[in-house]
Protein backbone atom coordinates (compact mmCIF):
# COMPACT_ATOMS: atom_id res chain seq x y z
CA UNK A 1 0.00 0.00 0.00
CA UNK A 2 1.28 3.59 -0.88
CA UNK A 3 2.18 5.74 2.19
CA UNK A 4 -0.23 8.87 2.99
CA UNK A 5 1.00 11.93 2.54
CA UNK A 6 -1.45 13.47 5.24
CA UNK A 7 -5.27 13.98 6.12
CA UNK A 8 -7.35 13.78 3.08
CA UNK A 9 -5.49 11.34 0.82
CA UNK A 10 -7.79 8.26 2.49
CA UNK A 11 -9.54 7.78 -1.11
CA UNK A 12 -10.46 4.21 -1.47
CA UNK A 13 -10.18 3.78 2.21
CA UNK A 14 -13.48 5.06 3.22
CA UNK A 15 -16.63 3.09 3.01
CA UNK A 16 -18.83 5.35 0.34
CA UNK A 17 -22.06 5.09 2.78
CA UNK A 18 -20.16 6.34 6.13
CA UNK A 19 -19.96 10.29 5.82
CA UNK A 20 -17.04 11.56 6.84
CA UNK A 21 -17.29 13.76 9.67
CA UNK A 22 -15.20 16.75 8.14
CA UNK A 23 -16.74 19.28 5.45
CA UNK A 24 -14.67 21.09 2.46
CA UNK A 25 -13.73 23.80 4.93
CA UNK A 26 -12.21 20.85 7.01
CA UNK A 27 -14.68 21.72 9.75
CA UNK A 28 -16.15 18.84 11.95
CA UNK A 29 -19.36 18.08 12.76
CA UNK A 30 -20.41 14.42 14.05
CA UNK A 31 -20.89 12.52 11.43
CA UNK A 32 -24.59 9.88 11.28
CA UNK A 33 -21.74 7.25 12.58
CA UNK A 34 -20.81 8.96 15.68
CA UNK A 35 -24.60 10.55 15.95
CA UNK A 36 -25.63 6.95 16.49
CA UNK A 37 -23.20 5.69 18.28
CA UNK A 38 -23.93 8.11 21.14
CA UNK A 39 -27.79 7.77 21.20
CA UNK A 40 -27.02 4.36 21.30
CA UNK A 41 -24.45 4.93 24.77
CA UNK A 42 -27.03 7.50 25.70
CA UNK A 43 -29.82 4.78 26.12
CA UNK A 44 -27.60 1.98 27.46
CA UNK A 45 -26.53 4.73 30.34
CA UNK A 46 -30.55 5.35 30.68
CA UNK A 47 -31.02 1.83 30.92
CA UNK A 48 -27.94 0.80 33.61
CA UNK A 49 -29.69 4.16 35.76
CA UNK A 50 -32.90 2.40 35.61
CA UNK A 51 -31.75 -0.61 37.15
CA UNK A 52 -29.50 0.86 39.74
CA UNK A 53 -32.63 3.04 41.21
CA UNK A 54 -34.62 -0.25 41.11
CA UNK A 55 -32.59 -2.75 43.23
CA UNK A 56 -31.84 -0.27 45.52
CA UNK A 57 -35.75 0.36 46.58
CA UNK A 58 -35.60 -3.32 46.41
CA UNK A 59 -33.02 -3.89 48.67
CA UNK A 60 -33.72 -1.09 51.30
CA UNK A 61 -37.65 -1.62 51.01
CA UNK A 62 -36.92 -5.17 51.80
CA UNK A 63 -34.64 -4.10 54.70
CA UNK A 64 -37.02 -1.67 55.86
CA UNK A 65 -39.32 -3.83 56.28
CA UNK A 66 -38.23 -6.51 57.72
CA UNK A 67 -36.88 -4.28 60.79
CA UNK A 68 -40.40 -2.76 61.16
CA UNK A 69 -42.51 -5.44 61.37
CA UNK A 70 -40.18 -7.39 63.67
CA UNK A 71 -41.53 -7.99 67.17
CA UNK A 72 -38.96 -6.33 69.41
CA UNK A 73 -39.41 -3.15 67.01
CA UNK A 74 -41.44 -1.06 69.02
CA UNK A 75 -39.43 -1.92 72.10
CA UNK A 76 -36.39 -1.32 70.04
CA UNK A 77 -37.70 2.55 69.05
CA UNK A 78 -38.26 2.97 72.43
CA UNK A 79 -35.03 2.78 74.06
CA UNK A 80 -33.02 3.29 71.33
CA UNK A 81 -34.45 5.99 69.00
CA UNK A 82 -36.21 8.26 71.68
CA UNK A 83 -35.83 11.14 69.34
CA UNK A 84 -37.13 14.21 71.93
CA UNK A 85 -34.43 12.47 75.01
CA UNK A 86 -31.43 12.87 72.39
CA UNK A 87 -32.16 16.07 71.85
CA UNK A 88 -32.31 16.58 75.39
CA UNK A 89 -28.83 14.70 76.14
CA UNK A 90 -27.27 16.16 72.63
CA UNK A 91 -25.79 19.43 73.98
CA UNK A 92 -23.78 17.38 77.08
CA UNK A 93 -22.98 14.49 75.06
CA UNK A 94 -21.50 17.47 72.25
CA UNK A 95 -19.67 18.97 75.28
CA UNK A 96 -18.26 15.49 75.98
CA UNK A 97 -16.81 14.89 71.94
CA UNK A 98 -15.45 18.58 72.97
CA UNK A 99 -13.17 16.38 74.85
CA UNK A 100 -13.03 13.85 71.80
CA UNK A 101 -11.36 16.56 69.50
CA UNK A 102 -9.13 18.36 71.77
CA UNK A 103 -7.80 14.66 71.86
CA UNK A 104 -7.70 14.25 68.42
CA UNK A 105 -5.46 17.48 67.90
CA UNK A 106 -3.03 17.08 70.28
CA UNK A 107 -2.44 13.01 69.71
CA UNK A 108 -3.01 13.81 65.92
CA UNK A 109 0.03 16.46 66.35
CA UNK A 110 2.11 14.31 68.70
CA UNK A 111 1.75 11.20 66.34
CA UNK A 112 2.49 12.51 62.99
CA UNK A 113 5.65 13.62 64.80
CA UNK A 114 6.56 10.51 67.05
CA UNK A 115 5.29 8.25 63.77
CA UNK A 116 7.49 10.74 61.50
CA UNK A 117 11.28 10.10 64.15
CA UNK A 118 10.78 6.31 64.55
CA UNK A 119 9.95 5.75 60.95
CA UNK A 120 13.23 7.51 60.38
CA UNK A 121 15.13 5.59 62.20
CA UNK A 122 13.93 2.56 61.18
CA UNK A 123 15.06 3.10 57.91
CA UNK A 124 18.37 5.23 58.64
CA UNK A 125 21.36 3.23 58.27
CA UNK A 126 23.88 5.00 59.92
CA UNK A 127 25.94 3.27 62.45
CA UNK A 128 25.40 5.24 64.84
CA UNK A 129 21.74 4.58 65.32
CA UNK A 130 22.14 0.38 65.38
CA UNK A 131 20.66 0.45 68.90
CA UNK A 132 17.92 3.20 68.16
CA UNK A 133 17.17 1.35 64.51
CA UNK A 134 16.71 -1.57 67.19
CA UNK A 135 14.33 0.18 69.35
CA UNK A 136 12.46 1.60 66.99
CA UNK A 137 11.67 -2.37 65.16
CA UNK A 138 10.55 -3.75 68.42
CA UNK A 139 8.08 -0.57 69.58
CA UNK A 140 6.48 -0.83 66.68
CA UNK A 141 6.03 -4.89 66.43
CA UNK A 142 4.98 -4.49 70.18
CA UNK A 143 2.23 -1.60 70.10
CA UNK A 144 1.45 -3.03 66.60
CA UNK A 145 0.31 -6.04 68.61
CA UNK A 146 -1.41 -5.51 71.18
CA UNK A 147 -4.80 -4.20 71.38
CA UNK A 148 -5.44 -0.39 71.87
CA UNK A 149 -8.00 -0.89 74.83
CA UNK A 150 -5.43 -2.49 76.75
CA UNK A 151 -2.64 -0.28 76.28
CA UNK A 152 -5.16 2.15 77.34
CA UNK A 153 -5.73 0.74 80.08
CA UNK A 154 -1.79 -0.44 81.50
CA UNK A 155 -1.10 3.26 80.86
CA UNK A 156 -4.16 4.48 82.49
CA UNK A 157 -4.03 2.38 85.58
CA UNK A 158 0.03 1.27 85.53
CA UNK A 159 1.36 4.48 85.65
CA UNK A 160 -0.26 5.97 88.40
CA UNK A 161 0.02 2.95 90.63
CA UNK A 162 3.91 3.43 89.99
CA UNK A 163 3.55 5.95 92.81
CA UNK A 164 6.65 7.89 91.44
CA UNK A 165 6.25 11.70 92.40
CA UNK A 166 5.89 14.28 89.62
CA UNK A 167 4.29 11.64 87.64
CA UNK A 168 0.73 12.34 86.53
CA UNK A 169 -2.30 11.06 87.78
CA UNK A 170 -4.92 12.93 85.07
CA UNK A 171 -6.38 10.25 83.33
CA UNK A 172 -7.04 12.39 80.36
CA UNK A 173 -3.00 12.68 79.96
CA UNK A 174 -2.51 9.25 80.87
CA UNK A 175 -5.22 8.45 78.24
CA UNK A 176 -4.22 10.31 75.19
CA UNK A 177 -0.54 9.56 76.16
CA UNK A 178 -1.67 5.73 75.32
CA UNK A 179 -3.37 6.95 72.51
CA UNK A 180 -0.29 8.50 71.09
CA UNK A 181 2.40 5.41 71.96
CA UNK A 182 -0.23 3.11 70.13
CA UNK A 183 -1.30 5.07 66.49
CA UNK A 184 2.69 6.18 66.94
CA UNK A 185 2.98 2.67 66.07
CA UNK A 186 1.10 2.63 63.05
CA UNK A 187 1.72 5.76 61.29
CA UNK A 188 5.63 5.08 61.59
CA UNK A 189 4.84 1.86 59.53
CA UNK A 190 2.70 4.06 57.00
CA UNK A 191 5.50 6.72 56.60
CA UNK A 192 7.90 3.94 56.33
CA UNK A 193 6.01 2.46 53.01
CA UNK A 194 5.98 5.97 51.95
CA UNK A 195 9.88 5.97 52.34
CA UNK A 196 10.55 2.82 50.51
CA UNK A 197 8.63 3.45 47.13
CA UNK A 198 10.79 6.16 46.47
CA UNK A 199 12.65 5.09 44.22
CA UNK A 200 16.85 4.40 44.46
CA UNK A 201 18.02 6.34 42.02
CA UNK A 202 16.10 9.74 43.08
CA UNK A 203 18.30 9.09 46.01
CA UNK A 204 21.30 8.63 43.79
CA UNK A 205 20.67 11.70 41.66
CA UNK A 206 19.93 13.81 45.49
CA UNK A 207 23.84 12.24 46.17
CA UNK A 208 25.82 12.64 43.30
CA UNK A 209 23.99 16.46 42.98
CA UNK A 210 26.37 16.76 46.56
CA UNK A 211 23.18 17.08 48.83
CA UNK A 212 24.21 14.98 52.42
CA UNK A 213 22.05 11.97 53.18
CA UNK A 214 20.26 14.33 55.73
CA UNK A 215 19.26 16.90 53.26
CA UNK A 216 18.62 14.15 50.64
CA UNK A 217 16.02 13.01 53.15
CA UNK A 218 15.08 16.52 53.45
CA UNK A 219 14.60 17.86 50.17
CA UNK A 220 14.08 14.74 47.78
CA UNK A 221 13.00 11.56 49.44
CA UNK A 222 10.49 13.11 52.38
CA UNK A 223 8.38 14.87 50.41
CA UNK A 224 7.69 12.51 47.89
CA UNK A 225 7.23 9.49 50.68
CA UNK A 226 4.65 11.87 52.61
CA UNK A 227 2.88 12.76 49.51
CA UNK A 228 2.20 9.47 48.87
CA UNK A 229 0.89 8.72 52.04
CA UNK A 230 -1.28 11.07 52.77
CA UNK A 231 -4.53 9.66 51.89
CA UNK A 232 -3.57 6.68 54.01
CA UNK A 233 -2.47 8.80 56.87
CA UNK A 234 -6.03 10.89 56.77
CA UNK A 235 -7.42 7.28 56.71
CA UNK A 236 -5.62 6.72 60.19
CA UNK A 237 -6.93 10.24 61.22
CA UNK A 238 -10.30 9.55 60.90
CA UNK A 239 -9.75 6.09 63.12
CA UNK A 240 -7.82 8.18 65.70
CA UNK A 241 -10.97 10.45 66.31
CA UNK A 242 -13.56 7.21 66.60
CA UNK A 243 -10.39 5.34 69.20
CA UNK A 244 -10.60 8.51 71.13
CA UNK A 245 -13.80 7.15 72.70
CA UNK A 246 -11.58 4.05 74.18
CA UNK A 247 -10.52 6.54 76.65
CA UNK A 248 -13.64 7.09 78.44
CA UNK A 249 -13.04 3.65 79.85
CA UNK A 250 -10.79 5.58 82.36
CA UNK A 251 -13.45 8.01 83.25
CA UNK A 252 -12.39 10.28 80.45
CA UNK A 253 -15.80 12.60 80.21
CA UNK A 254 -15.85 12.12 76.28
CA UNK A 255 -18.96 11.62 74.07
CA UNK A 256 -19.02 7.97 74.79
CA UNK A 257 -18.76 8.92 78.56
CA UNK A 258 -21.43 11.65 78.76
CA UNK A 259 -23.81 8.94 76.99
CA UNK A 260 -22.86 6.42 79.35
CA UNK A 261 -23.84 8.59 82.25
CA UNK A 262 -27.21 9.96 81.01
CA UNK A 263 -27.89 6.06 80.01
CA UNK A 264 -27.28 5.14 83.12
CA UNK A 265 -29.86 7.52 84.66
CA UNK A 266 -32.80 6.53 82.79
CA UNK A 267 -31.98 3.21 80.99
CA UNK A 268 -32.40 4.59 77.94
CA UNK A 269 -30.08 3.81 75.42
CA UNK A 270 -30.75 6.94 72.77
CA UNK A 271 -27.92 9.22 73.83
CA UNK A 272 -25.59 6.22 72.58
CA UNK A 273 -27.25 6.58 69.15
CA UNK A 274 -26.91 10.21 69.49
CA UNK A 275 -22.89 9.94 70.72
CA UNK A 276 -22.98 7.89 67.28
CA UNK A 277 -24.46 10.41 65.29
CA UNK A 278 -21.81 12.81 65.97
CA UNK A 279 -18.91 11.31 65.37
CA UNK A 280 -20.53 10.21 62.14
CA UNK A 281 -20.81 13.95 61.51
CA UNK A 282 -17.44 14.26 61.93
CA UNK A 283 -15.84 10.96 60.52
CA UNK A 284 -18.27 10.81 57.31
CA UNK A 285 -17.09 13.94 55.53
CA UNK A 286 -13.48 13.45 56.71
CA UNK A 287 -13.51 10.04 54.92
CA UNK A 288 -15.32 11.43 51.56
CA UNK A 289 -12.40 13.53 51.82
CA UNK A 290 -10.02 11.24 52.12
CA UNK A 291 -11.72 8.97 49.27
CA UNK A 292 -11.69 11.73 46.93
CA UNK A 293 -7.62 12.72 47.80
CA UNK A 294 -7.07 9.02 47.09
CA UNK A 295 -8.39 8.77 44.14
CA UNK A 296 -6.81 11.71 42.73
CA UNK A 297 -3.71 10.79 43.30
CA UNK A 298 -4.20 7.44 41.69
CA UNK A 299 -5.43 9.35 39.16
CA UNK A 300 -2.19 11.31 38.79
CA UNK A 301 -0.34 8.00 38.98
CA UNK A 302 -1.56 6.41 36.52
CA UNK A 303 -1.24 9.71 34.21
CA UNK A 304 2.26 9.86 34.99
CA UNK A 305 2.68 5.65 33.90
CA UNK A 306 0.63 6.24 30.56
CA UNK A 307 3.14 9.44 29.76
CA UNK B 1 52.43 18.42 32.05
CA UNK B 2 49.76 19.52 33.83
CA UNK B 3 47.72 17.53 36.00
CA UNK B 4 44.54 15.23 34.09
CA UNK B 5 41.22 15.88 35.39
CA UNK B 6 40.36 12.37 35.86
CA UNK B 7 43.17 9.57 36.09
CA UNK B 8 41.97 5.61 37.28
CA UNK B 9 44.63 3.68 38.10
CA UNK B 10 44.05 -0.42 38.22
CA UNK B 11 41.03 0.17 39.13
CA UNK B 12 39.09 -3.23 40.39
CA UNK B 13 35.02 -3.45 41.44
CA UNK B 14 33.64 -6.96 42.79
CA UNK B 15 29.87 -7.40 43.46
CA UNK B 16 30.42 -10.61 45.64
CA UNK B 17 32.15 -13.08 44.04
CA UNK B 18 31.62 -11.09 40.41
CA UNK B 19 34.23 -8.81 39.21
CA UNK B 20 32.53 -5.89 37.04
CA UNK B 21 35.48 -4.30 36.85
CA UNK B 22 38.95 -5.05 36.56
CA UNK B 23 42.48 -3.45 35.80
CA UNK B 24 40.64 -0.47 34.72
CA UNK B 25 43.40 2.19 33.76
CA UNK B 26 42.55 5.38 31.71
CA UNK B 27 43.43 9.54 31.80
CA UNK B 28 41.03 12.58 31.18
CA UNK B 29 42.98 15.63 30.04
CA UNK B 30 41.16 19.05 30.46
CA UNK B 31 38.92 19.73 28.03
CA UNK B 32 38.79 16.29 26.99
CA UNK B 33 36.13 13.55 26.22
CA UNK B 34 36.26 10.10 27.03
CA UNK B 35 33.90 7.40 25.34
CA UNK B 36 33.24 4.13 27.03
CA UNK B 37 31.49 1.66 24.79
CA UNK B 38 30.55 -2.03 25.07
CA UNK B 39 27.43 -4.32 25.68
CA UNK B 40 24.97 -3.86 28.51
CA UNK B 41 26.79 -5.51 31.49
CA UNK B 42 30.09 -4.74 30.46
CA UNK B 43 30.54 -2.32 33.39
CA UNK B 44 30.23 1.13 31.72
CA UNK B 45 27.76 2.03 34.39
CA UNK B 46 29.28 0.69 36.90
CA UNK B 47 32.46 2.26 36.32
CA UNK B 48 30.66 6.19 36.07
CA UNK B 49 29.09 5.22 39.49
CA UNK B 50 32.64 4.49 40.92
CA UNK B 51 34.02 7.75 39.68
CA UNK B 52 31.07 9.23 41.39
CA UNK B 53 31.58 7.38 44.45
CA UNK B 54 28.43 5.76 44.46
CA UNK B 55 29.85 2.52 44.67
CA UNK B 56 32.99 1.72 46.21
CA UNK B 57 36.32 0.22 44.56
CA UNK B 58 37.72 -2.96 45.34
CA UNK B 59 41.51 -2.00 44.14
CA UNK B 60 43.11 0.43 42.50
CA UNK B 61 42.92 4.68 42.27
CA UNK B 62 40.87 7.71 41.31
CA UNK B 63 42.59 10.33 41.07
CA UNK B 64 40.43 13.82 40.55
CA UNK B 65 42.68 16.62 39.65
CA UNK B 66 45.62 14.61 41.08
CA UNK B 67 43.53 14.25 44.56
CA UNK B 68 43.12 10.54 45.52
CA UNK B 69 39.64 10.59 45.86
CA UNK B 70 39.54 6.60 46.34
CA UNK B 71 41.26 7.74 49.88
CA UNK B 72 39.45 5.90 53.09
CA UNK B 73 39.58 9.29 54.71
CA UNK B 74 37.74 10.93 51.56
CA UNK B 75 34.32 13.21 52.08
CA UNK B 76 32.17 11.83 49.22
CA UNK B 77 29.98 14.86 49.46
CA UNK B 78 33.28 17.37 48.99
CA UNK B 79 34.09 15.11 46.22
CA UNK B 80 30.52 15.19 44.20
CA UNK B 81 30.64 18.90 44.27
CA UNK B 82 32.94 18.83 41.86
CA UNK B 83 31.31 16.29 39.56
CA UNK B 84 28.12 16.51 37.41
CA UNK B 85 26.07 13.19 36.79
CA UNK B 86 23.38 12.57 34.50
CA UNK B 87 21.67 9.24 34.68
CA UNK B 88 19.87 7.37 32.33
CA UNK B 89 16.58 7.91 33.54
CA UNK B 90 17.04 11.27 33.97
CA UNK B 91 16.14 11.57 37.76
CA UNK B 92 14.80 14.81 37.80
CA UNK B 93 12.73 15.15 41.18
CA UNK B 94 9.02 15.11 40.03
CA UNK B 95 7.84 16.98 42.93
CA UNK B 96 9.92 20.01 42.01
CA UNK B 97 9.20 22.43 38.91
CA UNK B 98 12.41 22.71 36.37
CA UNK B 99 13.89 25.35 37.98
CA UNK B 100 13.76 24.35 41.84
CA UNK B 101 15.37 21.42 40.03
CA UNK B 102 18.02 23.48 38.94
CA UNK B 103 18.73 25.79 41.82
CA UNK B 104 18.58 22.69 44.44
CA UNK B 105 21.96 21.85 44.54
CA UNK B 106 23.75 25.83 44.24
CA UNK B 107 21.47 27.11 46.93
CA UNK B 108 21.42 24.06 49.28
CA UNK B 109 25.04 22.38 48.51
CA UNK B 110 27.32 25.58 47.58
CA UNK B 111 25.10 28.41 49.75
CA UNK B 112 24.27 30.55 46.70
CA UNK B 113 22.10 32.73 47.48
CA UNK B 114 18.70 32.13 45.56
CA UNK B 115 18.15 35.01 43.71
CA UNK B 116 21.53 34.81 42.29
CA UNK B 117 20.87 30.66 41.85
CA UNK B 118 17.57 31.72 39.39
CA UNK B 119 18.78 34.16 37.71
CA UNK B 120 21.54 31.82 36.54
CA UNK B 121 19.81 28.69 36.26
CA UNK B 122 17.59 31.00 34.03
CA UNK B 123 20.22 32.09 32.28
CA UNK B 124 21.03 28.28 31.64
CA UNK B 125 17.55 27.51 30.77
CA UNK B 126 17.50 30.06 28.07
CA UNK B 127 20.78 29.14 26.42
CA UNK B 128 19.18 25.80 25.86
CA UNK B 129 15.98 26.45 24.95
CA UNK B 130 13.93 25.50 28.30
CA UNK B 131 13.38 28.41 29.56
CA UNK B 132 9.81 28.30 29.19
CA UNK B 133 9.35 25.34 31.17
CA UNK B 134 10.98 26.61 33.94
CA UNK B 135 7.68 26.81 35.91
CA UNK B 136 6.20 23.14 34.27
CA UNK B 137 6.93 20.09 36.23
CA UNK B 138 9.14 17.47 34.96
CA UNK B 139 6.29 14.77 33.55
CA UNK B 140 4.85 17.98 31.69
CA UNK B 141 8.28 17.69 29.71
CA UNK B 142 8.80 15.24 27.03
CA UNK B 143 11.69 12.86 27.83
CA UNK B 144 14.80 15.15 25.27
CA UNK B 145 13.46 18.00 27.42
CA UNK B 146 13.53 16.06 30.65
CA UNK B 147 16.97 14.67 29.91
CA UNK B 148 18.39 18.42 28.79
CA UNK B 149 17.17 19.50 32.48
CA UNK B 150 18.68 16.92 33.90
CA UNK B 151 22.40 18.06 32.13
CA UNK B 152 21.53 21.92 33.22
CA UNK B 153 20.86 20.54 36.63
CA UNK B 154 24.34 19.24 36.97
CA UNK B 155 25.84 22.61 34.50
CA UNK B 156 24.05 24.92 37.60
CA UNK B 157 26.98 23.88 40.09
CA UNK B 158 29.92 24.53 37.96
CA UNK B 159 31.05 20.40 37.29
CA UNK B 160 34.92 20.14 37.04
CA UNK B 161 33.67 16.86 35.45
CA UNK B 162 30.77 15.52 34.12
CA UNK B 163 29.74 11.56 33.70
CA UNK B 164 27.21 10.86 31.37
CA UNK B 165 25.90 7.30 31.92
CA UNK B 166 23.53 6.21 28.59
CA UNK B 167 21.83 9.25 28.84
CA UNK B 168 19.97 8.85 25.16
CA UNK B 169 19.49 5.11 26.09
CA UNK B 170 15.57 6.04 26.99
CA UNK B 171 15.04 8.31 24.34
CA UNK B 172 12.45 7.42 21.56
CA UNK B 173 15.00 7.92 18.47
CA UNK B 174 13.11 11.54 17.23
CA UNK B 175 14.07 13.10 21.19
CA UNK B 176 17.86 11.28 20.98
CA UNK B 177 19.25 14.14 18.68
CA UNK B 178 18.30 17.60 20.87
CA UNK B 179 19.75 15.97 24.11
CA UNK B 180 22.86 14.88 22.00
CA UNK B 181 23.37 18.45 20.74
CA UNK B 182 23.11 19.51 23.85
CA UNK B 183 26.62 17.42 24.67
CA UNK B 184 28.22 18.53 21.69
CA UNK B 185 27.80 22.33 22.31
CA UNK B 186 29.23 21.73 26.01
CA UNK B 187 32.08 19.56 24.59
CA UNK B 188 32.59 22.77 22.37
CA UNK B 189 32.79 24.86 25.42
CA UNK B 190 35.83 22.81 26.63
CA UNK B 191 33.46 20.24 29.16
CA UNK B 192 35.19 17.78 30.30
CA UNK B 193 33.05 14.62 29.90
CA UNK B 194 33.14 10.96 30.39
CA UNK B 195 30.86 8.92 28.48
CA UNK B 196 29.05 5.80 28.15
CA UNK B 197 26.70 5.52 24.92
CA UNK B 198 24.84 3.11 22.49
CA UNK B 199 25.60 5.74 20.04
CA UNK B 200 28.43 5.60 17.74
CA UNK B 201 28.23 8.05 15.50
CA UNK B 202 27.79 10.33 18.57
CA UNK B 203 30.74 8.68 20.08
CA UNK B 204 32.56 9.48 16.87
CA UNK B 205 31.39 13.19 16.85
CA UNK B 206 32.52 14.33 20.54
CA UNK B 207 35.01 11.38 21.52
CA UNK B 208 38.88 12.27 22.05
CA UNK B 209 39.22 8.95 23.02
CA UNK B 210 37.47 5.94 22.76
CA UNK B 211 37.48 2.99 25.54
CA UNK B 212 35.93 -0.65 24.44
CA UNK B 213 34.65 -2.18 27.38
CA UNK B 214 34.45 -6.14 27.61
CA UNK B 215 33.57 -7.97 30.84
CA UNK B 216 34.63 -5.05 32.85
CA UNK B 217 37.82 -4.71 31.24
CA UNK B 218 39.64 -1.96 28.69
CA UNK B 219 39.81 -4.24 25.72
CA UNK B 220 40.95 -1.39 23.20
CA UNK B 221 40.87 1.95 23.00
CA UNK B 222 42.19 5.20 20.65
CA UNK B 223 40.89 8.05 18.60
CA UNK B 224 37.25 7.51 17.55
CA UNK B 225 38.08 7.02 13.91
CA UNK B 226 40.83 4.18 14.47
CA UNK B 227 38.82 2.38 17.11
CA UNK B 228 34.79 2.65 15.37
CA UNK B 229 36.24 2.03 11.78
CA UNK B 230 39.49 -0.25 12.03
CA UNK B 231 39.31 -1.73 15.70
CA UNK B 232 41.95 -4.52 15.90
CA UNK B 233 40.67 -6.70 18.32
CA UNK B 234 37.84 -9.68 17.07
CA UNK B 235 35.72 -9.08 19.67
CA UNK B 236 35.64 -5.23 19.04
CA UNK B 237 34.73 -6.01 15.42
CA UNK B 238 32.06 -8.18 16.49
CA UNK B 239 30.92 -5.56 18.61
CA UNK B 240 30.44 -3.24 16.30
CA UNK B 241 29.10 -5.07 13.64
CA UNK B 242 26.43 -5.99 16.13
CA UNK B 243 25.50 -2.51 16.88
CA UNK B 244 25.51 -1.66 13.19
CA UNK B 245 23.16 -4.33 12.64
CA UNK B 246 20.97 -2.96 14.98
CA UNK B 247 21.53 0.51 13.32
CA UNK B 248 23.10 2.14 15.62
CA UNK B 249 26.08 3.28 13.43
Amino acid sequence: MKKNSGRGSFEGATPSEFNSGYDFGGQWSPSELELARRQARKKKNQRSALIAALSSFLVLGTLVIVIVTSPGWETLRNTFFKWAYGVEVLPKIILGFGTNAMLTVIAGTSVALLGLAIALLRTSRSPALTPFRFLATAYIDIFRGIPMLLVILLVGFGIPALQIKGLTNNVLILGTLAVIITYSAYVAEVIRSGILTVHPSQRAAARSLGLSHFQTLRHVVLPQALKRVTPPLLNDLVALIKDTGLVSILGVTDAVRAAQIQTAKTFNYTPYVMAAIVFLLVTIPLTRWTDRMLRNSLEKQNAQGQA
Amino acid sequence: MTTPVLRLEKVRKTFGSEVVLEDITFTVPVHTATVFIGASGSGKSTLLRCINLLDQIDDGQILLDGEDISAADINPDEVRKKLGMVFQSFNLFPHMTVLENVILAPTKVQGVAKDVAVDEALELLKRFGLKDKADQYPDRLSGGQQQRVAIIRSLARHPRLLLLDEITSALDPVLVNEVLSTVRDLKREGMTMVLATHEMGFAKQVADEVCYLHNGRILEWGAPSAMLESPSRPETKEFLRRVHDAGRL
